[in-house]
């Protein structure tokens, strides 16, 4: 009998501090009004609104949506995971960062080391380099899926045209990481891949010289793709998937249905 | 009067009843007009001069006659009364059409009955006609100027559709597809290494070299075509025609049926990117030539450090 009622009470005093948290100066400066995390929060129509409306996600979701739209077969997620695969290699990447030196012989050894001497190193990898693909195919099979809704169809032209390019950019990001484990797969694909920009007419041998950074691949080349793998191609993609998900809310959200 | 409806009214005269102590049946009869309410001296228009009950009615309801005075002015009480068109908007509209036409101002020349016209002689200097209602200290009115229906002034088009709320209705799917995509990541990166192969050799090219996955499609075409038509021209001009789709796609709709030519044409450049890249992929071999997967072995390091 005692037992039971101590769990209560102790369950009871729980609820009654944690509400009283939520509901602290503090805690209710972080979470705006409206927020589930807050004290107090009630599932009525004006608060799912406020969950939206009153946060960060009202830059990406409006207050509602069409119904049709949140069926998963739509558009089964595939812009949203895009993001949410180009975060995850962000953050991976960022881990990889730590332990990777791009110049000639010292860049294999770390990719090695990953494996040997770094927590978790290989795993991260892994994530970093499956994810990467994976992003590829989700970008273009969200390519695929506007398409055939026709959602690219005004006023979403322009929309579509940011999203040419962000595939552009996808595959440019995981082109030049491919270069960065400096092995065998890596600079003989990087040569394959890189000797098509050679081919450009009139110009070929300058386009060739500035993706390189000089007339043969070398350690020059690996702290060039290296540069813009970090930090040159996420600055421009990031830009444009600003825009793209600001004409997603302005254009007007989801497509109609079929 | 407009046609307003039921609830907006009622909740009008609510307030104008609280605002001025009267009871609201009384308000609203006489905002409806259907009984001039005998206690409260005529007010001419519902729109115009706000509750002002006390000081302002018995000389607002003659105020009406100094019509046309002068040069020509006009009265804007009595328009006012006449189309129900609040004062203050129809002295701004008759000035500023005034203005507009380069005449004098056709308001300030009525200063016809002295004391009489509360409203049609604001002084010029300042716009806002209105003399301090009395209102009760502490209460807030809010005067409703118009109610204009939303067919009245535009067609609206937009039929009601059925939306449903994001929270939680769409970020719980969202949030489900992550943790899916997730989970498969980890454990994909669990059980499957990373290919590392030996350091990078520039004296030992292995035969076949390949691009990654998402080129081959483009290494296959190499195969065909002259290096500067597979390596540039097609990739450029591709990459140009997506962009142009939106622009060179002039049929509105979106229905499947109505597209059969866009789909059409779509499909098949897609369907030829994928053939292109499985073939680049797994059947071609040493020397980049033409080999069977199951007979002769796959040639593809991505997918081959995968296998092992």
């Amino acid at each position: 009998m005692a037992e039971g009622n101590g769990n209560g009470g102790i369950t009871g005093l729980l609820n009654d501090l944690s509400e009283q948290f939520r509901s602290s100066q503090v805690w209710t400066s972080i979470f705006r009004p409206g927020s589930p995390f807050r004290g107090g929060y009630s599932d009525t129509p004006r608060n799912r609104s406020y969950v939206v409306m009153n946060n960060v996600m009202y830059h990406l979701h409006p207050v509602k949506v069409k119904r049709h739209g949140v069926r998963l077969s739509y558009t089964l997620c595939l812009g949203g995971l895009s993001f949410f695969l180009f975060v995850v290699l962000t953050i991976t990447g960022i881990f990889l960062m730590f332990y990777y030196r791009p110049t000639s012989p010292q860049a294999y050894i770390d990719i090695q080391a990953l494996a040997t001497d770094v927590a978790f190193g290989q795993f991260v990898r892994n994530m970093h380099r499956w994810g990467a693909h994976l992003m590829v195919l989700t970008v273009f099979l969200h390519m695929t899926r506007v398409f055939y809704h026709g959602a690219y169809k005004p006023p979403r032209e322009f929309n579509w045209v940011v999203g040419v390019i962000l595939l552009l950019l996808t595959l440019l990001l995981s082109f030049s990481g491919y270069l960065l484990p400096w092995d065998q797969l890596a600079l003989w694909a990087f040569t394959v891949g890189s000797t098509m920009g050679s081919y450009a007419p009139v110009f070929g041998d300058s386009v060739s010289f500035a993706l390189i950074g000089g007339v043969q691949i070398s350690a020059d080349t690996l702290l060039r793709w290296y540069v813009l793998h970090v930090l040159f191609l996420p600055f421009i993609i990031v830009l444009f998937m600003s825009v793209h998900f600001w004409r997603v809310r302005k254009d007007g959200g989801v497509s109609g249905p079929l | 009067m407009a046609d307003i409806p039921e609830d907006i009214l009622r909740r009008s005269a609510e307030a104008r009843a609280k605002a001025e102590g009267r009871p609201v049946e009384e308000v609203l009869a006489e905002m409806t007009g259907e009984a001039p309410a005998a206690s409260s001296p005529a007010e001419p228009a519902p729109a115009e001069t706000e509750p002002a009950p006390a000081p302002a009615p018995p000389e607002t309801a003659p105020a009406a006659p100094p019509v046309a005075s002068g040069n020509g002015g006009i009265d804007v009480a009595a328009l006012s009364v006449e189309t129900g068109v609040p004062e203050a908007i129809l002295l701004r509209a008759t000035r500023a059409r005034a203005k507009h036409d380069g005449l004098p101002d056709p308001t300030i020349a009525t200063p016809a009955g002295g004391g009489t016209a509360v409203a049609t002689a604001p002084p010029p200097t300042t716009t806002a006609p209105a003399p301090a209602p009395a209102v009760p200290e502490g209460v807030r009115t809010q005067r409703l100027l118009t109610v204009v229906k939303a067919g009245a002034i535009q067609q609206v088009k937009r039929e009601p559709t059925d939306k449903v709320s994001v929270w939680p209705h769409l970020l719980a799917i969202e949030f489900v597809a992550l943790l899916v995509i997730l989970v498969v990541l980890t454990a994909v990166s669990i059980f499957v290494d990373a290919p590392l192969l030996e350091f990078a050799n520039f004296n030992e090219q292995p035969n076949p070299s390949k691009a990654p996955w998402y080129f081959l499609g483009l290494q296959e075409l190499l195969a065909y075509f002259d290096p500067m038509v597979a390596g540039v021209f097609i990739p450029t001009f591709g990459l140009i025609a997506l962009m142009f789709i939106p622009y060179v796609d002039r049929n509105p709709s979106i229905r499947p049926s109505d597209r059969k030519l866009a789909i059409m044409i779509f499909t098949f450049f897609i369907v030829a990117a994928a053939i292109l890249t499985i073939f680049g992929s797994f059947f071609r071999g040493p020397g980049f030539n033409f080999v069977f997967p199951w007979r002769d072995g796959i040639f593809f390091d991505d997918l081959l450090t995968i296998l092992d």
